[in-house]
């Protein structure tokens, strides 16, 4: 608390008498060398904190490379069934970088979603999204289980039960013309009426308000030119 | 220059005068172990000035009425020391390789290192020892009113020191990489992302990418080794030094004593 009886000194140093003082100055030795010292060591603990910060936080920033997997001939798949293909989302990490794609061949009755270059063939992937387990699909019953919570979808991959909030991901799928093999592309997540949008975590419902509340990453990789 | 008034010495460790026979003008000398030993302690605190700070942290007074209760504090931090002590020799064995080297490393530790399975299950057990205490210590303050002026500031130290057990559990539970570790993270982290807006970032930050990847273990086991331990032992001397300054708060149910006013019964302050 600044003191009101104190006569208030001047801020130029020639007025205080400040031995060596020049016409007009007004910073002082003590307050540049105060400046100078703070500020050294204001700039040597940027120097280690923030490339490590960057460091730590980058991942957060990167983007995905678009990736296509073949997992079999087109005569591999038919409508009325899905199959268990493993492909990888994150390569170099041997089994944990694995996740499962339930493939099949798009059926124009019951798949009303419109039909473009990227969904001859329905990939689904085993991710529930509740809370990201693993589910199963099983023929008898046409419906995906989720082994944690009881999540259940149908034969499409939307919510018959449960606690999931929005359909089974998918991944965007292809017919190589040079091969003639089927790959499978990166993952996407879709709203119940089952729009594209970009990857969320499980657990993020992204109909109406949800696609504001849980905005799009950046390590989304986006579509490639055709 | 003026010394701070240091507490007097426990009577246990006062000099004793010496009985009247004994006095017959020699001078009293110690043999020679026990000389050198005060030698070695004067040499220290003639340099360090350390003894008015230990007598000031080690013989405090103490209310009357404190209980058994009271030792959960110590408890939770000895369960701190054992986590530490048995993480450190862990991990001179563990390898946070997300290509099998982990689990691998932690079988090796189970099965093939001598008292690697005991070591291994302390850190385990003690985990879940150090929470049940952590709880059990924070209730005790809560219902003895102890967190109250002028308190405060060590209740809330107290709950970060919870937050960051809780954050130990949830970066070690995946170490051992197994189907178990793998898919417990996997919920964990897709809960940390149903957070809005926040959420997915903090949950790609966990991750170190968009999916588990070959730096998520590594990341996991940085945290879990480096960062919350190193926060927690400035947080435990924080926490220490308060309860040493503001002193230990009597159990609510002991009346003040108007003949004792602000003086405490010296013969039952020993715990």
């Amino acid at each position: 608390m600044p003191d009101r009886h104190r006569e208030k000194k001047s801020k130029y140093t020639l007025d205080r008498n400040i031995p060596g003082a020049f016409e007009g100055e007004t910073v002082t030795r003590r307050g540049m060398m105060n400046l100078v010292a703070n500020g050294a060591g204001a700039v040597a603990a940027a120097a280690f904190t923030l490339p490590a910060l960057g460091f730590a936080l980058a991942p957060i920033f990167k983007r995905q490379v678009w990736t296509w997997q073949p997992v079999g001939t087109p005569e591999d798949f038919t409508e009325a069934n899905y199959v268990t293909k493993v492909v990888n989302i994150t390569p170099g990490i041997g089994e944990a970088g694995n996740t499962i794609a339930y493939v099949r061949k798009r059926d124009p009755n019951i798949d009303t979603e419109p039909e473009d270059q990227y969904n001859h063939f329905i990939a689904l992937s085993d991710k529930c999204m509740h809370l990201g387990c693993p589910v199963r699909y099983v023929q008898a019953a046409e419906r995906f289980i989720c082994p944690c919570h009881g999540g259940v979808y149908d034969f499409r991959g939307m919510v018959a039960g449960g606690p999931p909030v929005r359909p089974l991901d998918r991944f965007y799928t292809r017919t190589n013309e040079t091969t003639g093999l089927v790959e499978v592309g990166p993952r996407y997540s879709v709203n119940n009426e089952l729009q594209r949008f970009s990857p969320r975590f499980p657990g993020e419902p992204i109909n109406g308000i949800g696609q504001f509340l849980y905005p799009a990453q950046f390590d989304t990789a986006s579509p490639p030119p055709h | 220059m003026p010394r701070i008034p240091t507490p007097p010495l426990p009577k246990a460790l006062q000099p004793k005068p010496k009985k009247p026979a004994e006095s017959n003008g020699e001078v009293h000398t110690y043999p020679a172990p026990i000389d050198a030993g005060i030698s070695v302690v004067d040499w220290l605190d003639e340099r360090t000035a350390m003894s008015p700070g230990l007598r000031w942290l080690l013989w405090r007074k103490v209310p009357r009425g404190v209980n058994w209760p009271y030792t959960l504090g110590s408890a939770t931090l000895f369960a701190f020391l054992n986590q530490a002590v048995t993480g450190v020799f862990l991990a001179m064995y563990y390898r946070p390789d997300v290509s099998g080297g982990a689990y691998e490393s932690i079988r090796n530790i189970n099965d093939n290192v001598f008292l690697g399975q005991l070591v291994h299950a302390m850190h385990k057990w003690g985990a879940s020892v150090m929470i049940i205490l952590i709880f059990l210590h924070m209730g005790r303050v809560f219902f003895y009113g102890a967190y109250k002026y002028p308190r405060e500031l060590t209740w809330v130290i107290g709950v970060v020191l919870v937050i960051l057990t809780l954050a130990m559990g949830f970066t070690g539970y995946l170490l051992p990489f197994d189907q178990r570790a793998y898919w417990a993270s996997v919920v964990g982290i897709n809960i940390n992302a149903g957070g809005p807006f926040i959420g997915p970032f903090l949950s790609n930050f966990l991750l170190g990418g968009a999916d588990f990847g070959a730096t998520t273990l590594s990341r996991f086991y940085a945290i879990h080794m480096l960062l919350i331990p190193g926060l927690m032992a400035a947080l435990i001397g924080a926490h220490l030094y308060l309860v040493t300054k503001l002193g230990i708060s009597a159990p609510p149910w002991i009346k003040a004593d108007p003949q004792h006013d602000g003086d405490h019964a010296p013969d039952e302050a020993e715990v």
